[in-house]
This record gives C-alpha cells, sequence and structure tokens, in this order.
C-alpha cells in the first residue's frame, strides 16, 4: 500500500526561505495515489508556499521533489510541461482570466492539444462546466459577472480541463458562505469520485476537512508536524494541533455526520 | 488499443484496451464511424485500464449521433473504475451540447450605436454635475471653513504642483528652444530674424505654454486622481467613509479640485517664463539676439494681454481635468482591471476635452477681437 510506486508526491528535506526568513526547513511529506491529502496549519506558516513549490511556481532554497516518481527540482521545461498537464491547480479566488468568458477560460488548457477541433473543445469546456455545477448560460459570461463560489467553480473547471490526475487546491472555500462552502465540500467529493483524483487540499476549514481528507498533513515548526487520519490527529499532543482540532469548532465539525466514510 | 470484430453475429464489436484519452479522440472517431451502419454495434470497455472525460463524452456523444442514425451502439463491459465517470459525464451531457455563436447582425450594431451615443450623453451630464456639485461643496466650506480639509489642500497642492514643476519647467524650455531655432531657420531669407521674438512670445504665451502644460498634468494627475480614488472605492472605503458620515465629495474631490484650481495656473506661469528663457538662449546662440535686446523687444512688441488670454484658460483647464479624473476614480468597479481602464480612459478624456476646450476658447477670442 504504502510502495513507491502508490506516491504520488514525496517530498524529502524541502527547504524555503525568504532572506532570513525561513519557512520550511526539512520538511518530509507524502501523498498517495487517489487519496485527499489536508494540508493545514496557522497564517503564514507556508501552506501557499509549500504548494506553490511542488507545483513549480516557486524554486525551493534546498530539498527533493518528486512528482509521479520524477524530481521536480532541476528538471528541464519541456519534461515539466509533461508533467505539469498531469494536474490542475485551482488558486484562491479562481485566478480566471478576466478578459475571457468561463468557456473561453477552460478552453484555455485545450487549446495546448493538438489536432482537438474548436467544436470539440468548446464541447468539452461546456462539459467541465456542467460538471463543476455552474449552469450551461453561465459559460457565455465574464468572470467579473459571476459571484466567488461560481468563480471557485469555474477555476476548478479550468483546473480539471485537462482531466488531470492530482488536483491542487488552495483554500478553496475561503470567502464562501457556509452554504456555498459545504455544497462545494459536495461537488469535490463527488468529482474525486467520478474521475478518481488525487487531491492535494490546502484549507483552514475543518467542515471541508472532515468531509473531504483521507488524511491531514499538520504544518508547524517549518515542517510537517504530523501526518495521519482525522482520529490520529486527535491524540497529536502538540499545542496548536490539539487548539485546532479540539477547539469548539473542530468538535463541532468532527460531530457532523459527513465523514469520508459516510459517502 | 483498439481491436475491431467486424463480423460478430450481433453487429461490428469494437474493444477499446489500454488508456483512451483527450489525445485519441480523432483515432476514436474514426473507429467508432468505422462500425456504424448496422443496427446493431458494440463497443467493448472490458480491458481499459483509464478513460478520461473527453473520452468518455466523445463515446457518449457519437452513441447519441448514431442512434438517431438508427444504429444501436451498446457500450459494455465497463469495468468499474470507469463507471462513475461515465455516469458523471452522462448527467452532464446536456451542458456540452455546442451551442452556435450569435453571428453580428446589423441591428445588433445599430443597438452598439445607439448605446455608445447614449453613454457619452450621459457621460457629459455626469461631468457638469461633478461641476455642480463641486460648486456647491465650494460654497459650503466657504460659508463653514472649518469643514474644509485643509491639509488635504495642502498635500494635494504638493502633489499636483510643486512635483510637477521640473517637468513642466524642462518642457517649456525645449518648446521655446525648438521654437526659435524652427522661426530662425523660416524667417532668416527675408532678413527678419528680430520677429522671431514676437513669435515665441506670443505662440508660448497664448498657447503653447498653457496647452501643454494642461497636457502633461492631464497625464501625471488625472490618472492619479483616478488611481487613489479608484483604488479606495475598490476596497470600499468610499462606503466606509459614508457610513462614517465622511461626505467624499468633500473629504476626495473638492481638496483635489481647489488644488489643481490654484496650481494649475502658476505651473502655466512657470512655463510661460521657462519657455521664453528657452526662446531668449536659443536666439542668442542661433540668431545672436542679446538677451537684453530680447527683453527689450519682449516688453516693447508684445501686448501682455497673450497673457492675461493664456493664463485665463488655466483655471477652466483645471476644473476638466480635475472632474474627469475624480469622476472616474468614482466609476471604478470592484475589479483590479476596472481601475486600470478608467485610469487609462480618464487620461485620454481629460486630454482630449483640455483640447477641445482650447478650441472653443480660440474662437471665443477671435470673436470678442482679443
Ligand atoms: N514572495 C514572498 N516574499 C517574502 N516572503 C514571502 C513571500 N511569499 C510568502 N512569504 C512568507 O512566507 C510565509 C508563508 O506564507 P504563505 O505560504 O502564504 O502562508 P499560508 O500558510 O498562510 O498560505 C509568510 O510568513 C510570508 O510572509
Ligand atoms: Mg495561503
Amino acid at each position: 500500500m504504502t510502495g513507491a510506486a502508490d506516491m504520488v508526491i514525496r517530498i524529502r528535506g524541502l527547504e524555503n526561505r525568504f532572506g532570513p526568513h525561513v519557512v520550511h526547513e526539512g520538511l518530509d511529506l507524502d501523498m498517495r495515489r487517489g487519496e485527499v491529502l489536508g494540508v493545514v496549519g496557522g497564517s503564514g506558516t507556508g501552506k501557499s508556499v509549500l504548494l506553490r513549490s511542488i507545483v513549480g511556481l516557486r524554486r525551493p532554497s534546498a530539498g527533493r521533489i518528486e512528482v509521479f516518481g520524477e524530481d521536480m527540482t532541476g528538471i528541464d521545461e519541456t519534461r515539466h510541461a509533461g508533467i505539469a498537464a498531469r494536474w490542475g491547480v485551482m488558486f484562491q479566488d479562481g485566478a480566471l482570466f478576466s478578459s475571457l468568458t468561463l468557456r473561453e477560460n477552460v478552453e484555455v488548457p485545450l487549446r495546448a492539444i493538438d489536432g482537438l477541433d474548436p467544436k470539440t473543445r468548446r464541447a468539452l469546456a461546456d462539459l467541465k462546466i456542467a460538471m463543476v455545477g455552474l449552469p450551461p448560460d453561465a459559460a457565455d459570461t465574464y468572470p467579473a459577472e459571476l459571484s466567488g463560489g461560481m468563480r471557485k467553480r469555474a477555476g476548478l473547471a479550468r483546473a480539471l480541463a485537462l482531466d488531470p490526475e492530482i488536483v491542487f487546491l488552495d483554500e478553496p472555500t475561503a470567502g464562501l458562505d457556509p452554504i456555498g462552502a459545504s455544497a462545494f465540500d459536495r461537488l469535490m467529493r463527488d468529482l474525486v469520485q467520478a474521475l478518481g483524483l488525487s487531491v492535494f487540499l490546502v484549507t483552514h476549514d475543518l467542515d471541508t476537512l472532515y468531509a473531504l481528507c483521507d488524511r491531514v498533513a499538520v504544518l508547524a515548526e517549518r515542517r510537517v508536524l504530523a501526518t495521519g487520519t482525522l482520529d490520529d490527529m486527535l491524540a497529536v499532543e502538540h499545542p496548536w494541533v490539539r487548539d485546532y482540532f479540539h477547539g469548539p469548532r473542530g468538535r463541532a465539525a468532527r460531530r457532523a455526520p459527513s465523514g469520508p466514510g459516510g459517502r | 488499443m483498439a481491436t475491431v470484430e467486424p463480423e460478430h453475429p450481433q453487429g461490428p464489436v469494437l474493444a477499446l484496451d489500454g488508456q483512451i484519452g483527450l489525445t485519441d479522440l480523432d483515432r476514436l472517431r474514426r473507429l467508432l464511424a468505422g462500425i456504424g451502419g448496422a443496427p446493431r454495434a458494440t463497443v467493448s470497455l472490458a480491458g481499459l485500464q483509464r478513460l478520461d472525460c473527453a473520452a468518455a463524452w466523445l463515446l457518449l456523444a457519437e452513441q447519441e449521433r448514431l442512434r438517431q442514425a438508427g444504429t444501436e451502439l451498446v457500450i459494455a463491459s465497463v469495468p468499474p473504475h470507469a463507471l462513475p465517470l461515465i455516469e458523471a459525464v452522462r448527467a452532464n451531457l446536456d451542458g456540452a451540447e455546442a451551442k452556435p455563436h450569435r453571428p453580428l447582425s446589423p441591428a445588433m450594431l445599430l443597438d452598439r450605436i445607439g448605446r455608445r451615443v447614449a453613454d457619452a450623453g450621459a457621460f457629459l451630464r455626469d461631468l457638469l454635475q461633478y461641476l455642480g456639485l463641486f460648486a456647491a461643496r465650494l460654497s459650503n466650506a466657504l460659508r463653514r471653513p472649518r469643514s474644509f480639509h485643509l491639509t488635504a489642500l495642502v498635500h494635494h497642492c504638493e502633489e499636483v504642483g510643486l512635483r510637477a514643476v521640473p517637468i513642466v519647467a524642462l518642457m517649456a524650455f525645449l518648446i521655446g528652444v525648438v521654437l526659435a531655432f524652427q522661426g530662425a531657420t523660416q524667417l532668416r531669407p527675408f532678413g527678419a530674424e528680430i520677429f522671431v521674438v514676437e513669435l515665441i512670445a506670443i505662440s508660448i504665451l497664448r498657447e503653447l505654454g498653457i496647452l501643454l502644460t494642461a497636457i502633461i498634468v492631464a497625464g501625471r494627475t488625472a490618472s492619479a486622481f483616478t488611481a487613489a480614488i479608484g483604488s479606495m472605492k475598490m476596497r470600499e472605503e468610499i462606503d466606509a467613509m459614508r457610513t462614517l458620515r465622511i461626505d467624499p465629495a468633500d473629504a476626495l474631490v473638492l481638496p483635489r479640485l481647489v488644488a489643481l484650481v490654484i496650481t494649475l495656473p502658476i505651473l502655466g506661469l512657470v512655463a510661460d517664463v521657462s519657455g521664453l528663457i528657452g526662446g531668449a538662449l536659443m536666439s542668442w546662440a542661433e540668431l545672436g539676439i542679446s538677451p537684453a535686446m530680447f527683453r527689450t523687444r519682449l516688453i516693447e512688441g508684445t501686448d501682455p494681454i497673450h497673457v492675461v488670454v493664456g493664463l485665463v484658460k488655466a483655471p477652466v483647464f483645471a476644473l476638466i481635468i480635475g472632474i474627469v479624473g475624480c469622476r472616474a476614480g468614482m466609476q471604478v468597479g470592484n475589479s483590479a482591471e476596472s481601475l486600470g481602464r478608467m485610469t487609462s480612459s480618464a487620461v485620454v478624456t481629460a486630454i482630449f476635452a483640455v483640447i477641445v476646450t482650447d478650441a472653443l476658447f480660440s474662437i471665443l477670442f477671435a470673436q470678442v477681437g482679443l
């Protein structure tokens, strides 16, 4: 089960520093194929920096990052592009291109595929837009005309355009109202099941953690302090971890009947 | 990836195996076309390892297309791992019917032109409204000076006026130099070099000094006003002011406009002086007209009314630039894109409006014989 072949992401000794400010030091993390890994940690503990390092938006100061068994540090551009086509990234506010309609946004990654005629491309974009639960007439609107929740869904549709194996999500439910957030959780759960995704999920939202995650990694003190199932987290003796999972919100989320076992 | 068994008793069978995805669509489409035509055909997915949404979509879309053409396409032996995907795609198939693009019809074109014209009318009315707002707030502030934001006024005078002095002076100096040089070249053949003084004085004092100053200030300040007010609008600071019962027109618009009305004439004067200095230096170098002679000639030969005609336009330009800039800032929506769009549109509009107004002034002064 935990053989090297099952690991889609393997990080060893990662170090990230901004001048004198060390964000990560000796960080190790594994992510298995087909799992939803929740990455939690206080504000400024470097969750976004970790995500950006993995997807190659930031060159780490030291350490080794393997994705699909390939070392991503010092990889040449064409090979990187080949691997990057197997993952999708959804940024916090969707990061949609504001000058394009939703459909055109979703079509952007599809344009890189040779031999895809425009009609098929449009149909595939519309399919993804429908799959993330957006109404068909949303496809012709511009991002500025949409609510935050709809922009996030559209960002997800674009991240899913090429049927990636891994999806990276940075705080997908931040800024959504509770109803919108749990709708997003449900959508993600259905998509994970239908598309067989592995998900790297950065979040603050305890409800999302309980609704989606198979495993959790806690970032603190510049490294991954603990990994394991949500039940394992309850036993971790670290002040932040205890406050986070045993605090009033943690208790409330735990009681809610929406664990991954309850699918 | 595929084997075809065309002579199967229950119609042709296409067996897919391995991985099928986005890059195989063309091939898959051809294979499916190959087994169409019979009343019944089968696609077997038994050996399939990975199927993506695009391939699933194609299978289902072709199934529908073949059904309409009279062929029943059976998708058989779906492996368990592909089942949820196929179901998810089937559930969302309606959204994926490629809708045709709406072409641009003459009626839509007409509609668009009409909207533009109406927008332009609304824009002019808006500017007038801001002018009225400015007048009302100004009279208010004159009656109750305590409500006036004096610190802001001083700050904006520095930003708009003092900091623009170097660029305005340099620009005018160079214009003076160019005029003297061009004038010398043109006038020398006629032995009329001495008239270069009038040429420089009249063109700079009457027109160029203030017009070019206004254009520079429009570029510098209208954009700065839009960006400053617009980014406050974007971050809901303007709304916060309203809830705290601070009037944004008092706090943001009035000091900026007053600062411009005060400083633009001064900047125009700076431009006039520095343009004359540039012209005098070039006349000395090129034509041997000494600065003393230039001065005498300037005082004797040039009617001071030219200075008045030039500078009287300054407050009007100032109001135009300020109003266009502040209004554009207030129009900014909640996206960074609209901030950028409004900023550049403020600059273009301000410069255009300044030039049009200058033309109107020329006609006016010609009519009254100044
Ligand atoms: N481009 C940058 N330059 C300097 N410091 C940065 C930069 N990006 C992030 N940091 C620092 O790295 C730390 C982690 O940031 P981030 O990953 O965004 O935190 P979070 O866990 O909240 O997502 C923060 O302390 C931040 O100040
Ligand atoms: Mg972050």
